[in-house]
């Protein structure tokens, strides 16, 4: 079974002190970087983009299209850009990462860098893991010491400072162009687009802005080739992720495996659901994905795949359900981290968030009527589309996708009076005999 | 100067199914209006950046230009148009027509909703648009929905106030104040629905342009202290007018309900103000509602046995013309042993047919060129400057403002003086790659929002900072720059001679801008000694021909006149012994005391005035004039450019000051041949400009070398926009807004007043003690707001330019 895993970010988690320098370099750490110095800028681009790595944040756009969108006729100064700012309920990838690993991440920032010809990055990291801060600043302070950070790098004539930022704790911020703002230090808010911040990023120069899964996967792409990366994963989804296993199974945890493996499979690496239970629902990209249930067990996870059955792979945040949790709690927990979380720049995720709440409180409540759900979906078909940025989309999708497939279970509420599952049921402590 | 037209390259696209050509980058929303179609919206304003926030003007794109369709629907604020876009609005597209719909429903769950009680009701972009694009019932309170509260509204300034709970955080008011005016104090706090607009702790929004953002406010989650529950907008009627109080010209729009003006708001007037008024223009309108505002003549009784001055009492019109009259005859043709002759100081408010009126009837009734409209420190430098370079010449509009390269500023700071030429500065600055080069003591705040390069340029120093100038390769002026000097540089000899010369050497243009409305309209109209109306010489024989022949006289007086100081001179050493004064407040004359002892000298002095003065009290008849609101009017600009306006009252007992002038006339035995102000503007278009030579270039006058004695300043000084102005009386919100009286001192001498918080100045004429502040002066200035304190520097300190003392004062 396990033989299914390709750990190669993960590979050297498990080592002792894994997060230093030496012990990242006795597992052959910064060898890529030797090599990529060595080469010819346009060859570490063509290699990225030969091996098919899609961005690892949600979109999945391919990551070697986007450094090539940088103009390098443009005299301003170019920027890499790395989204830390995991904040996904249900994402769980970036941060173990960077815990376990963070020269990894060090090292696919500098290669990346190299490739793009910036002089200066940035790592902008969720404000809320001052650990993982702390993890990556020893890093580069590691790094800088051994010379793959600084001026002229190894001799190569490049020169690279790479400069670690804490955000101040908004979900919005992990939006590109919001993150932007909030790294020149202003209100984290979307911009506007275009310009594309490709053309006018960061302090309005050309900036790739990528995720620290997709960065970290470069230096094992320069070092062992784009053909060994494109050798796994499926046609179009290339490649090996991370896959953040959490809720109802047996062994929560990150795994790491190539594209295109099923539920069934990461269950079963899991194993399988908690004892005596089975799967009701869960999220295949975090909870701005819509929800997937039991008949998508045997779904390939790739980007095709799951955007045919009407979700989105996203951050292949697989947060596991089993059948004792009320899918109307859910959502509205879900939902009221929207709310909580709207930047508050545009009407429809301002506003509807703060209704949405509202409506589906009373709903869990057993409260409202069943004209209710119809308003809701109406609200969420408001929002959709019509927001400034992705992330008000992404609060509509556990609502669209559960009264799609649970319509019965909000309508139970209200026949009910109330919710009719006991919470307790759906807790950990209750599986292991601390309500006996 | 011609500019040829910019070639835009134009675009055809579909909306609704009607074709439509635009130029290039015309956004979706602004093409729709071209086809009739207007798509709701909020947070657009065409003279911002588009934001995208609201999200209510979405529209269905079909196909964007290339074929493809946008697949979501899209804000049509943000989007440029593109060659065969097709665009369907909530006219023709269910989806677009939902949406926006969608976008209403939620912009309101959180709105108050008490548009019976908001003093945006009635003229409201939400409620109107609510009604036009909404849905009648709410859904949100069917489903038991609890609205987010806030209290009620907080002072973001002493002026302005915010209702949060009314606000759509549409950003129209932060736009405004980061991209126009340059004062970014208000921004978004918070998120979610919690999002609002706020302060920092201790530093309210103080703008000069504050008001604007009342008026952009698409619901009324902006008011002001002055008009917040005064009036409903449909009890007001609406006056389009010109605003008085600077010589921006702006256009305005008075509201008035049951006789009184309620409010001002900005006009639209894309050439002059676009949509922009400054805060003076907007609520400073009280001044003439104060309660020693004149009502009836007065005439003052002369005891006829032993020939002593009594008190002023109420006269009818008549009576008052006639004594008017018969002192005015008196005292032109003086007393046995005593001076002869009546000079005429006119002020700052007058409209140019006002000033006409006293133009023509210094000339005609009292035969003399004895006349002044500059009711502030001059010079005869300046006359003749006026004379040769400005009068008749429209050499620089707001527009292009905009388009020159190089904007150069001598004496004259724009954000106080002008604040119309201030926005519209910034925007060049912005928008178009202008650069400003101000020739001023210190890096003013306006200075430092326009992103300019300061020249330090002590008090004083102007004339050789404009001659350094002409060959300063890093200005590079050339033709398609632009010289600004203020009035202030007429104290600064030679210092205009300069200005003439540096545009003369480089082709750069120059204009001439005055603080006040009236003074480029009593430039045209003659309110000078060297000048009759129309730019006629008084020095061209034939010019004043041409004027007597258009009066039907047999001629005009042939010497040049008196300036203001010479008036005052004259009237004191009883050379002269009558004194027509009209809208002058003593304290604006170059020398107070000088004025004061004039006024007491004189035999006999006519006041027109809207309130009781200094001059008023002094004076042997008093008439009342109307003010702005009720005559029709004409300001000239700065740049030359005619605003008339209309009267917003009709009220037949308050007379404009050439209705009275002709009633003196009349009473005299002389017709001025007018009594209206149509009549009046009909006899100048009659009159016309001078089509002879101008007068000539007159050579730079003898320049006396400046010495500055041990531990002494040259002494710098302007109005700030916001001052102890008699035309701010009456609003104190308006006036808590003004910025502190400070005295900017050198670095240098900051340092060594060891910690001091207050300096006192000392003048020639007498001492100012005020809190002090170091800026990037020169070492030999220091500088006084003119009108913060006392009754100014003129009056309590020195005369700007003249040396003064600084001495630390211990707490």
């Amino acid at each position: 079974m396990t033989d299914m895993l390709t750990p190669v970010l993960t590979a050297n988690w498990g080592t002792d002190r894994s997060w230093t320098l030496e012990a990242y370099e006795a597992q052959g750490g910064y060898a890529a970087l030797a090599k990529a110095l060595k080469m010819k800028q346009d060859d570490v681009i063509t290699a990225v983009k030969d091996s098919g790595l899609r961005g690892r944040g949600g979109a999945g756009f391919p990551t070697g299209l986007k450094w090539s969108f940088i103009p390098q006729d443009n005299p301003k100064p170019k920027y890499l850009v790395v989204n830390a700012d995991e904040s996904e309920p249900g994402t769980c990838k970036d941060i173990p990462l960077m815990m376990a690993s963070p020269h990894t991440l060090v090292e696919g920032v500098i290669i990346s860098s190299y490739a793009i010809r910036a002089n200066h990055a940035f790592i902008y990291v969720r404000g809320e893991v001052l650990h993982v801060v702390r993890r990556l600043q020893a890093a580069v302070r590691e790094a800088y010491a051994a010379g793959h950070l600084g001026k002229n790098i190894h001799g190569s004539g490049y020169d690279l400072d790479l400069v670690i930022h804490a955000g101040a704790g908004a979900y919005i911020c992990g939006e590109e162009t919001a993150l932007l703002d909030s790294l020149e230090g202003r209100r984290g808010q979307p911009r506007l687009r275009p310009p594309f911040p490709a053309v006018a990023g960061l302090y309005a120069s050309p900036t790739v802005i990528n995720n620290v899964e997709s960065i970290a996967s470069v230096p094992s792409i320069i070092d062992k080739g784009a053909d060994w990366f494109a050798s796994m994963g499926t046609e179009k989804s290339k490649g090996y992720v991370i896959y953040s296993l959490s809720g109802h199974v047996k062994k929560p945890g990150q795994y790491e495996a190539p594209l295109g493996i099923t539920l069934r499979e990461l269950i079963s690496l899991g194993g399988g659901m908690r004892q005596g239970h089975e799967l009701k629902f869960w999220t295949p990209g975090g909870s701005s994905t819509p929800l997937l249930t039991a008949e998508h067990l045997d779904m390939p996870l790739d980007y095709e795949a799951v955007g045919a059955a009407g979700s989105m792979l996203g951050t292949r945040a697989l947060q596991i359900f089993d059948e004792t949790t009320c899918v109307v709690r859910a959502v509205l927990r879900w939902t009221e981290f929207y709310k909580h979380e709207s930047c508050g720049k545009c009407t429809p995720c301002r506003e509807g968030t703060w209704w949405l709440a509202q409506v589906l409180t009373r709903l869990e409540k057993g409260q409202g009527t069943e004209e209710d759900l119809d308003v809701l979906l109406d609200q969420c078909e408001n929002i959709l589309g019509r927001a400034f940025c992705a992330l008000g989309d992404g609060a509509t999708s556990p609502i669209s996708s559960s009264i799609q497939h649970f319509r019965d279970e909000y309508l139970a509420h209200l026949t009910h009076g109330g919710c009719p599952f006991d919470p307790m049921t759906s807790t950990v402590f209750a599986q292991e005999g601390a309500l006996a | 100067m011609t500019t040829t037209p910019e070639k835009t390259d134009l675009v055809t696209v579909t909306i609704d199914g009607i074709q439509v050509t635009v130029p290039k980058d015309t956004l979706v929303i602004r093409a729709a209006e071209q086809v009739g179609v207007q798509i709701p919206r909020f947070c657009d304003h065409p003279l911002l950046a588009p934001v995208g926030a609201c999200r209510q003007c979405l529209v269905e794109i079909p196909d964007a230009g290339n074929g493809r369709g946008m697949p979501k629907p899209q804000a049509s604020c943000t989007i440029p148009v593109a060659e065969g876009m097709v665009v369907n609005t909530q006219i023709t597209s269910a989806v677009a027509d939902k949406a926006q719909q969608g976008q209403m429903e939620f912009l309101l769950i959180n709105h108050p909703l008490d548009c019976p009680v908001c003093d945006k009701g009635g003229e409201c972009p939400l409620q109107n648009q609510a009604m036009s694009n909404g849905r009648g019932e709410s859904r949100f309170s069917a489903t038991g929905g609890v609205k987010r509260t806030f209290p009620k509204p907080i002072n973001i300034s002493a002026q302005i106030l915010l209702d949060r709970e009314r606000c759509i955080v549409c950003q129209r008011c932060t736009r405004f104040a980061s991209e126009i005016a340059g004062d970014p104090f208000i921004a978004l706090v918070e998120r979610g629905a919690q999002q609002q607009i706020g302060i920092a702790p201790d530093a309210p929004f103080l703008s000069y342009f504050s008001g604007n953002t009342i008026q952009i406010c698409p619901v009324g989650a902006l008011t002001s202290a002055d008009y917040r529950f005064r009036s409903r907008p449909f009890d007001l009627v609406s006056t389009p007018s010109v605003a008085e109080h600077d010589a921006c010209g702006s256009a305005i729009r008075v509201d008035h309900r049951r006789g009184k003006v309620m409010r001002r708001l900005a006009g639209n007037d894309p050439e002059v103000n676009e949509e922009w008024i400054t805060d003076k223009d907007r609520f400073a309108f009280l001044y003439a509602r104060q309660a020693d505002r004149l009502t009836h003549p007065l005439v003052r009784d002369i005891d006829k046995a032993d020939g002593s001055r009594g008190e002023l009492r109420p006269a009818s019109w008549p009576e008052a013309f006639a004594v008017a009259a018969r002192g005015l005859a008196a005292a032109r043709h003086g007393t046995e042993g005593g001076g002869s002759g009546v000079g005429v100081l006119t002020g700052g408010r007058l409209i140019a047919e006002d000033a006409y009126a006293y133009s023509k009837f210094a000339r005609v009734v009292l035969g003399t060129n004895d006349i002044d409209f500059r009711a502030r420190p001059h010079s005869e430098e300046e006359a003749a400057f006026l004379a040769a370079e400005v009068v008749l010449r429209m050499p620089v509009t707001y527009t292009d403002l905009e388009q020159a390269s190089t904007v150069v500023l001598a004496g004259f700071e724009p954000e106080d003086e002008a604040g119309s030429v201030f926005l519209r500065l910034r925007k060049a600055t912005a928008h178009h790659g202008t650069r400003v080069v101000a020739l001023a003591p210190y890096t003013s705040r306006g200075l430092k929002k326009l992103d300019g390069r300061l020249v330090p340029t002590s008090a004083g120093a102007e004339r050789d900072a404009l001659l350094a100038l002409a060959d300063d390769a890093e200005t590079g002026l050339d033709a398609t720059s632009v010289i600004l000097v203020g009035e202030r540089l007429a104290t600064v000899p030679g210092a205009l001679t300069a200005a003439a010369d540096l545009a003369r050497t480089t082709g750069a243009r120059l204009a001439w801008i005055p603080r006040r409305a009236g003074d480029r309209g009593a430039l045209e109209t003659g309110c000078l000694p060297n000048l009759l109306p129309g730019g006629r010489p008084v020095s061209d024989a034939a010019a004043r021909v041409d004027a007597a022949t258009a009066w039907g006289v047999a001629s005009v007086p042939d010497r040049a006149g008196r300036d203001a100081d010479g008036i005052i001179a004259a009237v004191a050493a009883g050379e002269l012994s009558g004194l027509v004064v009209g809208g002058v407040e003593i304290d604006d004359l170059p020398d107070p005391a000088a004025a004061r002892e004039a006024l007491a000298a004189a035999q006999f002095v006519v006041s027109l005035e809207l309130r009781e003065t200094e001059v008023t009290r002094a004076a042997d008849v008093v008439f009342p004039v109307a003010p702005v609101t009720d005559k029709a009017g004409m300001f000239v600009t700065w740049e030359g450019r005619p605003r008339t306006f209309d009267a917003v009252f009709a009220n037949p007992g308050s007379l404009p000051d050439l209705r009275i002038l002709a009633g003196i006339a009349e009473e005299s035995g002389t017709s001025l041949g007018f009594r209206t102000v149509d009549e009046a503007r009909r006899q100048m278009n009659e009159v016309g400009p001078w089509d002879g030579d101008r007068a000539p270039a007159t050579p730079e006058p003898k320049i006396k070398q400046r010495r500055l004695a041990r531990n002494k300043f040259w002494l710098a000084s302007w109005k700030q926009m916001l001052d102890n102005g008699v035309m701010l009386h009456g609003d104190s919100a308006l006036l808590a807004t003004a910025r502190p009286a400070v005295a900017r001192v050198p670095q240098a001498t900051y340092d060594v007043l060891a910690g001091a918080t207050h300096v006192t100045l000392t003048g020639d004429r007498g001492a100012i003690t005020l809190p002090v502040e170091p800026a990037d002066l020169p070492d030999d200035t220091v500088w006084v707001p003119a009108n913060n304190s006392g009754d100014g520097v003129l009056a309590d300190l020195a005369s700007p330019g003249s040396a003064v003392t600084v001495k630390a004062v211990k707490a």
